[in-house]
């Protein structure tokens, strides 16, 4: 039996006029039926483009220049566009952030849901629109009948995700990808639409790819967890374990950075420095020049993901000390946390 | 409340907005006759609080209810429609510009959006001496560099980057340098309009504690406006939840994130997604937040509560304060109800 999804050791570069750029590098994971995976890191990370390779949606001048998606065994990245064609919009659906611009503004939300479902099956145009109806109810529109003859323009934001959803599942898809599906949306809302997403992965057995910034929401919704950073995956593993008990130090350093984990008003956890730009990507571990562990074999020496306890993690310092990291000081723009002893918990837990 | 505390005072301020147009948009056939009809937008309804020196004022709430109107109204870039603003003893609100001069030295004001609110002409040099010239036109030049210098190191930005354009800066650097064009007039109060809402999780945490050394430096005063409720938690001294253009609780932050009374709050508050929470679990409201141009009848949030009766949709609540301190517009809690 085939994995549903298996990403194979993925790079995707762009290719410029000054250069080639290495967007994603060797990125790879395996999902389910079924199941439920969240892509986190910041923004520039690589999460997106490694969604869109997954579709093969990489336009020029980006190409997957190396590595393999395999969607239910078949290479994906390999695929003629007619044929992949039959699978996007069909067994894998995408979800993105601003329903206003995945919608077309011009054609009634009906329409819409017709026409994808007539674009994969053999079906007549009142079958289609009795199956968007059902589609419509499952995501809790109020009045679907009338709601179906409406536009995009009429319904709230949170109503258009809602739209945007039954549209991602109206051909009953083996695979959602969802990218930051609710950053543009209030907190209530989007605990509406994390929770119907939720139930309506769990219902169907569709398997989901999140992709998404917030850490939290991601604990919530999510099974499995990679964290990616600057294009390549730094740890990766059960949902659970990586949010209790992070390895990496990118990882812990994103944990403790949330607001709400220590004492309001003491100050928060932060990494020095931002995340490199695609033009220039440090030599070796492209985490080093901010982490407060970095030794000398991080500068030269890219990490590769090995097992420690139960996950995976890119990092030397995690590998050779047996997951127990204490800070060296050797980094200049490390400020020592001076509120290390309100956090102290997390620095004794970390790693082990 | 002690009075003599309170920096900026705002009594039943209302701010509303037109958007009907010309008279050809606003004539109207009805009933066989016609009828001129203007459109409101009701941004800001008979809102009274007091900011109190040193601390950190949150306003929070979702899109659209009226929160970053209330902050710009709070500090005289709107007109209120109605009502009083105080600002250190001084009504502020009927002030020509110039009357209003040697306050705007003394507000300051930081935005969402590093990549708009920064002139993309300028250099941070000039980004930043533009304040201080404007209040204090006699500066010195060598007096205003070394401003600009002590002020860059403070916020964390090389002094030697001064001669950069914004474009030169990541998202980060950039909120920081909007920040140090706040410092650079020695402000008392800043009124931060959702500014770390733009950053990724790192940055984020640098602003914020960026802001809270500042605020301990300088002895600011801060109104926060901001809808991530974790950051709120984490930042203020007390927070006010708006819904609708109107206020429904203002509370100590710790009074309010442990035992929230208004029915709005209780719901926004379990929506906040938890580290290691398995699941959604949250207070599901009924309906859609409506329109602020027809504001419904009685409690604005009636039409959403679980708990609204009859009363609830005929008469207003007002504001009331209960032993805990905390203040709440909600019939069901002056009833005993819940």
């Amino acid at each position: 039996m085939h994995h549903l999804l298996e990403v194979q050791d993925l790079e995707v570069k762009f290719a410029l006029r000054f250069g080639e750029l290495t967007a994603i590098n060797g990125v790879g994971f395996t999902l389910e039926r079924g199941e439920r995976m969240g892509l986190v890191g910041e923004s520039g990370a690589g999460k997106s483009v490694t969604g869109f390779a997954i579709i093969n949606l990489i336009s020029k001048p980006g190409y997957i220049s190396r590595g393999r998606v395999l969607f239910e065994g078949r290479a994906l990245n390999q695929l003629s566009h007619e044929a992949m064609r039959d699978i996007r919009g069909n067994r894998i659906s995408m979800i993105f952030q601003d329903p206003m611009m995945t919608l077309n503004p011009v054609l009634t939300v009906g329409t819409q849901m017709v026409e994808t479902l007539l674009a994969h099956r053999r079906i007549s145009r009142q079958a289609a629109a009795k199956i968007a109806l059902d589609k419509l109810r499952m995501v809790q529109i109020p009045s679907p009948e009338k709601r179906l003859t409406q536009y995009p323009h009429e319904f709230s934001g949170g109503m258009r995700q809602r739209i945007v959803i039954a549209i991602a599942l109206v051909t009953d898809p083996a695979l959602i990808i969802a990218d930051e599906p609710t950053t543009a949306l209030d907190v209530t809302i989007q605990a509406e639409i994390m929770e119907l997403l939720l139930e309506l992965c769990q219902a169907q057995k569709t398997g989901l790819v999140l992709i998404t910034h917030d850490l939290a929401v991601v604990s919530q919704v999510t099974e499995k967890l990679a964290v990616m950073y600057a294009g390549s995956i730094v740890e990766k593993g059960a949902t659970d374990v990586i949010v209790n008990d992070p390895a990496h130090p990118y990882t812990q350093g994103l944990i403790r950075a949330l607001p709400g984990i220590i004492t309001p008003g003491s100050r928060l956890h932060q990494i020095p420095g931002v995340m490199p730009s695609l033009t220039s990507i440090p030599p070796g571990c492209p985490f080093h020049p901010r982490c407060p562990f970095c030794a000398a074999v991080c500068r030269t020496t890219p990490p590769h993901l090995a097992p420690v306890d139960s996950r995976q993690v890119a990092c030397h310092m995690v590998a050779t000390q047996n997951g127990r990291l204490e800070p060296t000081g050797i980094v200049e723009t490390w400020q020592p946390d001076t509120r290390m002893t309100a956090t102290g918990k997390a620095v004794e837990t970390h790693g082990r | 409340m002690d009075a003599e505390k309170a920096l900026l005072s705002l009594r039943n301020v209302v701010k509303h907005f037109d958007i009907s147009g010309g008279l050809l948009d606003q004539i109207q056939f009805e009933k066989g006759r016609l009828v001129r009809r203007r459109t409101t937008v009701k941004a800001v309804n008979d809102i009274s609080f007091q900011v109190l020196t040193g601390e950190t004022f949150s306003v929070v709430g979702e899109s659209g209810c009226g929160k970053s109107t209330l902050a710009r109204t709070a500090i005289g870039l709107y007109p209120p429609d109605g009502g009083k603003i105080y600002y250190d003893g001084q009504r502020i609100d009927h002030l020509s510009p110039g009357q209003m001069l040697p306050y705007r030295a003394r507000i300051q004001m930081i935005f969402q959006d590093p990549y708009a609110s920064l002139n993309p002409r300028k250099t941070v040099r000039q980004t930043l001496e533009e304040p201080v010239y404007f209040h204090q036109p006699s500066a010195k030049a060598a007096e205003v560099r070394d401003r600009v210098a002590a002020v860059m190191e403070q916020v964390g930005v090389d002094p030697q980057w001064a001669g950069r354009y914004p474009h030169e800066f990541s998202g980060g650097q950039r909120q920081r340098i909007s920040i140090a064009r706040a410092l650079m007039v020695d402000p008392e109060f800043v009124v931060a309009d959702e500014p770390v809402s733009a950053l990724d999780v790192s940055i984020q945490a640098q602003i914020l504690n960026l802001l809270m050394s500042a605020q301990e430096e300088h002895g600011l005063t801060y109104m926060f406006i901001t809808h991530d409720l974790s950051v709120v938690r984490h930042i203020s001294t007390r927070v006010a939840v708006l819904y609708l253009g109107t206020l429904c609780e203002l509370a100590a932050t710790g009074e309010l994130f442990q035992a929230p009374r208004h029915p709005y709050t209780q719901a926004l508050l379990s929506a906040i997604p938890k580290l290691g929470q398995h699941g959604v679990h949250y207070v599901k409201l009924k309906g859609e937040v409506p329109t602020p141009i027809d504001l419904p009848s009685g409690c604005v949030f009636h039409g959403r509560c679980l708990f609204a009766d009859e009363r609830c949709r005929h008469e207003k609540p007002a504001l009331m304060r209960l032993q805990s301190g905390t203040q709440v517009a909600c019939h069901g809690v002056e009833e005993g109800r819940l």
